[in-house]
């Protein structure tokens, strides 16, 4: 939607944008989240409209604080989103669980969340399925099949938390979140409210049983509401030979897959959007057209478990359920059109291919030989190159065996096909700091190798902060260096405290990690990776001091942001031939790794690519014969 | 267009960085505006450090479609990175699969660190004829150059599209999605690098 000029009352819009456009649509008054692909441009998409359509939007600090914020808001009367990634949710979910019991204070407001999970982990370091969170955290759960139903179901779920008094949860996924399409408009109107809270009432979850079964009642009523949805579809025949039971991407995957057989005419399609509560007597019924039912979904069979619950409730015996569970759709992993018809043909016993046999062949003959992996990398001019590359030279003239522990941001790139793989541990945001904590400890047990946590200034906001305390309270021994640049990278450059501005690009209090790292007690050094000899010396000083915590900041702006604002290159680079050793070094592309820097394997020697170098002449430091010169562009 | 395949599927690829997201777009606008029902789907996020991404654009006459392609069901693979054009033909290509690559390479992390070879570009360029019913390689990363910046590689390519004459869009649709989408101080350059891709796509032997 941003950057697009007008174009009356539909518009190309991505998932998420369609998913933001429904809730300014509702009338939202708040909008909160946290970084993270598939979610981050939803709360992207409201950014534009905080002025004209006076909404309040922010990125938060993690995502606890975004539904924290967002549920004041519904407290205080208003309407709000909060927006976060599948991880994000299990950030949040210690206060989502506390927020069902109590309800949103039956003050008129309301709060939907929407999770966005990430199928197959294109950009993630799991592929969870939030569908069980909904249910573990009492929370009514909606799931589109579409762009255009997402736009829909979002505006009903503003309406079914105001109604019921509880947050609403939608789940999208990569494919939906990151698909787009033409969509209808409609207009952006919000209910002009004077907010306010009743002090007077205490809101809380105590006591606990008593809430407990409210929430029960509450559920109850939701899911009679759910049974009659008309957002839960059937299609086919009435008495089909086969019924496949779907949701989410499994939708059109599933059309595509009956269309490819051509057996629309024998079997029937009974779609789901509203997952929790489970619409148990809509499926009863369609359990009673015929004995044989595909369940296509993704990543756990929660529709699969859902419906054989049905079966039992139902007392419903002899229906053959093929799904995860009976191995015809694989027990990880998107959905997609092949895997259902793979499914579907295994079940009907029909052969299909998708190309001809022959055709396969040649491509596995042929093709298959010429193709190369495409492994991650670091962007050329990446701050976190040259950071891995002091660390890695550090490390190894320390000779103590130094063990690091890593996060979640651009330099997780560590451990992909173009970083040194130095991160010997990786785990969840902030998680870094906590087991380097922990490893600092073990000196009792005969501990001996330094530890060192990386992490990124973003994620050192959202959950290193605690863990770093307790290394200091606790008197654990590390360092933790914080490769900050400036922004929250990999996902699309957002602000976070540390950078002095918020969502809306207007100036905040900057908060300066090295003071607030001072406060807590920890010791502070703040070096430039792009000064490589330097930022080697200090790391070395750094592990020889060997106890307390020791903070290292690595202060260099992300080279896609610098390249954004200045759009030149500070210097040129270029490889003087005689100097360079050729294939008996090798150092600079088969140790730096840098994209902008080629071999040219009918030379001999390493060569410049304009078109890729950003100018960041750190290769003219690492080179050890000099054989890269630079300039400084004037 | 005669033969139209309901579905049609276009499959836009590179390596992350290339500008692929936004050439796939403007496809979809173009077809959109003309009432055609369009849906991409796109991956991004880690994918964009470096590795290979692509977009798929399902066409269709009647319905919306969902963003995956089914095996071997690519009608068109536009790729701003010959190898990438391979590695889509790999489960979507068919006999009758129309192919405009980029003939200029990008090598992949393995290949500069020594531990993989980029495969021989001749060989390349006649497996990905081989295995297409027509195949365009263009200089688009050259012309880009020649014409001051490689950002508008991705625009040269659109260009080649349109020559190729594979997909229902005109020069004039396609300059008018640029007038309407680019911000107006780049859109001179990016019309342009529009005009030399149609003209190399014209000029270059369908193989």
């Amino acid at each position: 939607m941003n950057n697009r000029k007008s174009r009356g009352t539909t518009s190309f819009l991505l998932g998420n944008e369609a998913i933001a456009r429904a809730a300014l649509e509702a009338g939202i008054h708040f909008a909160s989240g946290y970084p993270g692909t598939p979610s981050s441009e939803i709360i992207r998409t409201i950014v534009p409209y905080a002025e004209k359509s006076n909404v309040h939007v922010e990125w938060s600090v993690n995502e606890k604080v975004a539904c924290e914020g967002a549920a004041a808001a519904a407290f205080a009367g208003l309407r709000s989103l909060a927006a976060m990634k599948n991880a994000g949710l299990s950030v949040a979910l210690d206060f989502l669980t506390h927020l069902s019991m109590t309800g949103l204070g039956a003050n008129n407001g309301s709060m939907v969340v929407v999770v966005c999970d990430d199928p197959d982990g294109h950009s993630s370091g799991d592929e969870t399925d939030s569908r069980w969170l909904a249910r573990f955290s009492y929370a009514p759960l909606l799931e589109p099949s579409s762009i255009p139903e997402a736009k829909q179901l979002m505006r009903w779920a503003f309406e079914l938390s105001a109604e019921y008094d509880c947050h609403v949860m939608l789940r999208s996924y990569t494919r939906l979140s990151h698909a787009s399409t033409l969509i209808e408009l409609e207009e952006i109107r919000q209910k002009g409210v004077q907010s306010h809270t009743d002090s007077s009432v205490s809101i809380s979850p105590y006591l606990a049983i008593d809430k407990h079964a409210d929430v029960i009642k509450r559920l109850a009523r939701i899911r009679e509401r759910f049974e009659d949805s008309s957002f839960n579809t059937y299609e086919g025949p009435d008495r089909p030979e086969l019924i496949i039971i779907c949701g989410g991407s499994g939708y059109l995957c599933v059309r595509d897959a009956v269309e490819s057989l051509g057996i629309d005419q024998s079997v029937g399609i009974l779609k789901l959007a509203t997952l929790w509560p489970f619409p148990k007597q809509l499926v009863a019924d369609h359990l009673a057209r015929t004995d044989r039912f595909l369940i296509a979904e993704e990543v756990d069979p929660y529709i699969e478990i859902h419906v054989k619950e049905t079966m039992v409730d139902d007392g419903r015996n002899g229906k053959q359920i093929f799904g995860k569970e009976s191995g015809h759709i694989p027990a990880y992993g998107e959905i997609t059109p092949d895997r259902v018809i793979s499914a579907l043909a295994d079940i009907r016993g029909m052969e299909y291919t998708g190309r001809s046999a022959e055709y396969g062949k040649k491509i596995a003959a042929q093709a298959d030989p010429l193709i190369v992996g495409r492994g991650l990398a670091w962007c050329p001019g990446c701050p976190h190159r040259a950071t891995f590359w002091a660390l890695e030279k550090a490390i190894k003239q320390d000779r103590r065996n130094a063990y690091l522990t890593g996060d979640i941001g651009c330099y997780t790139l560590d451990v992909f096909p173009g970083g040194k793989s130095l991160q010997n541990l990786l785990h969840a945001m902030g998680s870094g700091a906590g087991l380097a904590s922990g490893l600092g400890q073990l000196g009792r047990f005969g501990y001996e190798q330094p530890v060192i946590a990386v992490c990124g200034d973003s994620t050192f906001f959202h959950a290193s902060i605690p863990a770093l305390i307790n290394a200091v309270t606790n008197r654990s021994n590390l360092i933790q260096v914080v490769l900050d640049n400036q922004a929250t990278a990999m996902t699309g450059f957002q602000p976070h405290p540390g950078t002095g501005t918020n969502a809306l690009g207007q100036q905040a209090p900057k908060i300066e990690i090295e003071d607030l790292c001072r406060a807590m007690g920890c010791r502070v050094t703040v070096a430039d990776p792009f000064d490589v000899r330097s930022s080697i010396r200090t790391i070395r000083h750094l592990l020889k001091e060997d106890t307390g915590v020791r903070v290292l900041i690595m202060r260099r702006t992300c080279e896609l942001v610098r390249m954004r604002e200045e759009n030149f290159k500070p210097v040129t680079v270029s490889v003087d031939d005689e100097k360079c050793k050729g294939d008996e070094c090798r150092i600079c592309t088969s140790e730096f790794r840098c994209p902008g820097l080629v071999w040219d394997d009918l030379e001999g020697y390493a060569s410049i690519r304009e078109d890729i170098c950003s100018g960041c002449g750190v290769c003219a430091d690492i080179c050890p014969f000099n054989a890269i010169a630079k300039e400084e562009v004037a | 267009m005669k033969n139209w395949p309901e579905p049609f599927n276009l499959v836009v690829c590179g390596v992350g960085g290339q500008g692929n997201i936004l050439i796939s777009r403007l496809i979809g606008r173009i077809l959109t505006a003309q009432g055609y029902i369009v849906s991409i789907g796109e991956t991004f996020g880690a994918a964009q450090r470096g590795g290979s991404v692509f977009s798929s654009l399902r066409i269709s006459k009647k319905r919306l479609y969902g963003p995956l392609i089914p095996e071997g069901r690519a009608n068109v693979i536009l790729s701003l990175e010959p190898m990438e054009a391979l590695r889509q033909m790999k489960f979507l290509g068919n006999p009758e699969v129309m192919v405009l690559s980029n003939s200029k390479i990008v090598q992949p992390v393995d290949v500069l660190v020594g531990r993989d070879n980029y495969p021989d570009f001749d060989k390349l360029k006649s497996t990905i004829t081989n295995l297409s019913k027509h195949a365009w390689f263009v200089p688009a990363t050259d012309i880009a150059l020649d014409l001051g910046s490689p950002i508008v590689t991705n625009i040269v390519m659109l260009g080649a599209l349109v020559g190729s004459k594979t997909m229902p869009i005109s020069l004039k649709q396609a300059e008018d999605e640029v007038r309407a989408t680019i911000p107006d101080s780049q859109i001179e350059l990016n019309l342009e690098a529009l005009k030399k891709g149609y003209q190399a796509a014209l000029g270059a032997d369908a193989a």
